[in-house]
């Protein structure tokens, strides 16, 4: 088993559909909605593109987290006050080298491995990848047991520990499973680009953070790729990440 | 040796009934621990996005652990052929099922949604070890169950080796699957190491047979069984080697850590600048749960008082327990290694040892699974023929020489040829 779950067609006209019906409970806690126009769903993800980020720490500041905020106003995973609890999708990082003092910052988020533990060690499926490199938690399969959490070398996947409110249409979340950082699929499949990655631009006006499809030779990604020397987040783990660190 | 009469308990006396009604509020407890935690959610248990695995599991593990080990009292008697521990078998199978039936509802009801059980009875993933395991836990009830058969029903006796081979190689298979729950787990510098699997294999011999020690020993002592000094002296001596043998995995364990550089860090928290967790490692694992117990064991005072072979005993499961919450929470609480070479901070606890304190309905929870793996024994004996009449030395020790001066208790034990007979 590839572990590897392509979004066909039909199962978007399905969810799509319903969503057309005005919604359909799950289950408690989980109510799926319209995600918007039908026309914008053009077809099924491939493994013709691989989504990644790269990120600039060089570019980033300790003090700025609009990548943060834009990401919890977009995705609504705003907690209730209860740090340990609370999930954090993306998170600012400050680090020190322990040698030379020298300082960086750099937000972590899911990193889209293309060899994900957290789909391996899932007992039900529900943590997969889609042919595009992006890795979700099926929500309605998710039965909360937390081994992908246990497994992920990032943390960079959250346990929702209580009730939820202020859910957007577009990103169902319930409580008792598990969720992460989505790349801002439903924006990716309407050629749009991540949420975080759009405020470091034009809201905190630093450009720290590239979006774009690592297959494509002609993308601003690759291109910077292919020039500069950037690193990926416990390379020797060999879980092939989809987000690039430059600077570190 | 005589033959071996098998009876149900009587069951009747206001004191069985009493456990029964204890085990039963214990039970009763933990589902109103779970409700009230899938009801708010796990932000009121001590269990958090750092600390993702809590108290339920530290007893769910122990638990699925144990239950494997309690076979091996069986397994000795059906594979290696040793006559004294036939008249324990069927107890030893009947424990190890009533123990894996405990840690399975605890794991279970601590789900975030275990209302979706079937969907993870339905739909699997391969590459899961947790996957395997549904079908390893499952399977090993069919197993043994069978297993128990052909040693109850006296037609089926024949085929009780090979039922209690399958039994003893599903099992050594369904602890290597609980050990390579951590094994497998490469992100963690406290895990990823294939030595969990066989030591976990070890774990279960001693806390198993630790468990199924005492729980012969208090049913003996309720129904006023005979229980022989013979039977005893053997389970003490197997007992002090399963532990020194833990001793020996974990040494293993940590000096292989210790060798590698970058796993320095968690070696040291461990072992030296952890605080609970180094306390409980020395105190609880290897002094109470190690060194202690296999002095009682071994010493020549000690080795013959009963009384200290149970102490012994508990003092293996109280230090098994904790051996479990170090590997499980201390494993956790040590923070992932990102950036090696680095200072970390974050929003997200990033850097930092991880805080846990357990709450009231996780250890609710787990004491319900104890209760429920005691309820599943107290009422087993009652309606199966489980136990032994008599584990009186001459009644099943093959070596028993009767002393010189005639015993009128020995000789009032009559051998029954039925199969089973109740008591009255």
């Amino acid at each position: 088993m590839s572990g590897t779950s392509d979004f066909t067609p039909s199962r978007r006209a399905l969810l799509t559909g319903a969503g057309a019906l005005a919604g359909i409970t799950i289950a408690s806690g989980v109510t799926l909605i319209s995600t918007g126009p039908a026309g914008a769903v053009t077809g099924p993800a491939t493994s013709k593109n691989r989504w990644g980020l790269l990120i600039d720490s060089n570019k980033c500041d300790a003090g700025c987290d609009e990548c943060v905020v834009a990401c919890k106003a977009e995705n609504g995973w705003d907690g209730h006050n209860r740090p340990e609890t609370d999930p954090q999708w993306i998170r600012k990082v400050n680090l020190k080298d322990n040698k030379t003092g020298a300082t960086h910052s750099l937000p972590v988020m899911c990193q889209h491995c293309e060899n994900p533990p957290c789909v391996d060690v899932c007992p039900t499926g529900a943590s997969m990848k889609r042919a595009d490199g992006i890795v979700l938690v099926d929500k309605h399969v998710c039965i909360g047991c937390r081994y992908c959490m246990m497994a992920c070398p990032y943390k960079a996947r959250s346990f929702v520990h209580e009730d939820i409110t202020g859910q957007k249409q577009y990103m169902p979340r319930g409580k008792g499973t598990v969720e992460s950082c989505t790349l801002c699929v439903y924006r990716i499949d309407e050629g749009g680009i991540p949420a975080c990655v759009e405020a470091c631009t034009e809201k905190a006006g630093r450009g720290a953070m590239t979006f774009g499809d690592l297959n494509d030779p002609q993308s601003d990604i690759a291109k910077d790729l292919a020039k500069r020397a950037t690193t990926r987040l416990r390379a020797d783990l060999g879980l092939a990440p989809g987000v690039h660190y430059q600077g570190l | 040796m005589k033959h071996i009469t098998f009876s149900q308990i009587t069951g009747t006396s206001n004191g069985y009934y009493a456990w029964l009604g204890w085990l039963a509020a214990f039970a009763a407890a933990a589902l109103g621990a779970t409700w009230y935690m899938e009801h708010n959610g796990h932000y009121v248990t001590g269990m958090t996005n750092q600390i993702v695995w809590g108290t339920p599991h530290v007893f769910a593990v122990f638990l699925i652990v144990a239950a494997s080990g309690a076979l091996n009292v069986a397994s000795i008697s059906s594979v290696f052929g040793r006559p004294m521990y036939k008249p324990l078998a069927r107890l030893s199978a009947l424990l190890a099922l009533a123990l894996l039936a405990g840690g399975l509802m605890v794991l279970v009801l601590d789900l975030g949604r275990p209302d979706r059980l079937i969907v993870a009875m339905t739909t699997y993933n391969f590459r899961s070890i947790f996957s395997w395991n549904i079908y390893l836990y499952t399977g090993f009830f069919g197993v043994v169950a069978v297993y128990l058969w052909m040693m109850m029903e006296r037609r089926m006796n024949r085929y009780t080796r090979i039922a209690g081979f399958a039994a003893f190689v599903w099992r050594l298979a369904l602890t290597t699957g609980t050990g390579s729950i951590f094994g497998f787990l490469v992100a963690r510098q406290a895990y990823d190491a294939a030595i969990m699997a066989p030591m976990f294999i070890v774990m279960s011999f001693s806390f198993g047979l630790a468990i199924f020690i005492l729980v012969l020993m208090a049913i003996s002592r309720g129904t006023k069984r005979p229980l022989g000094d013979a039977v005893m002296a053997k389970l003490r001596n197997l007992l002090g080697v399963f532990v020194a043998g833990v001793l020996y995995f974990v040494t293993v364990q940590h000096l292989t850590n210790l060798y590698a550089a970058e796993h320095s860090g968690v070696e040291d928290f461990i072992l030296r600048s952890g605080g609970l967790y180094t306390g409980l490692f020395w105190i609880g694992q290897v002094l109470i749960g190690g060194f202690v117990p296999l002095a009682l064991l071994y010493h020549p005072v000690t080795a013959k008082d009963r009384s200290m072979i149970g102490l012994a005993a508990a003092m293996i499961i109280i230090g098994g327990f904790i051996q479990i919450y170090v590997i499980i929470i201390g494993g956790q609480a040590y923070p992932l290694v990102i950036f090696p070479g680095y200072e970390v901070s974050s929003s997200f606890f990033d850097g930092r040892i991880n805080a846990y304190t357990p709450s009231l309905p996780e250890i609710v929870l787990g004491l319900g699974g104890v209760a429920v793996a005691l309820l599943i024994v107290s009422l087993g004996v009652k309606v199966l023929p489980f136990l032994a009449e008599s584990l009186s030395d001459a009644d099943i020790d093959p070596h028993y020489v009767a002393p010189p001066k005639p015993d009128t208790s020995v000789s009032a034990d009559v051998a029954d040829d039925s199969e089973a007979s109740a008591t009255v």
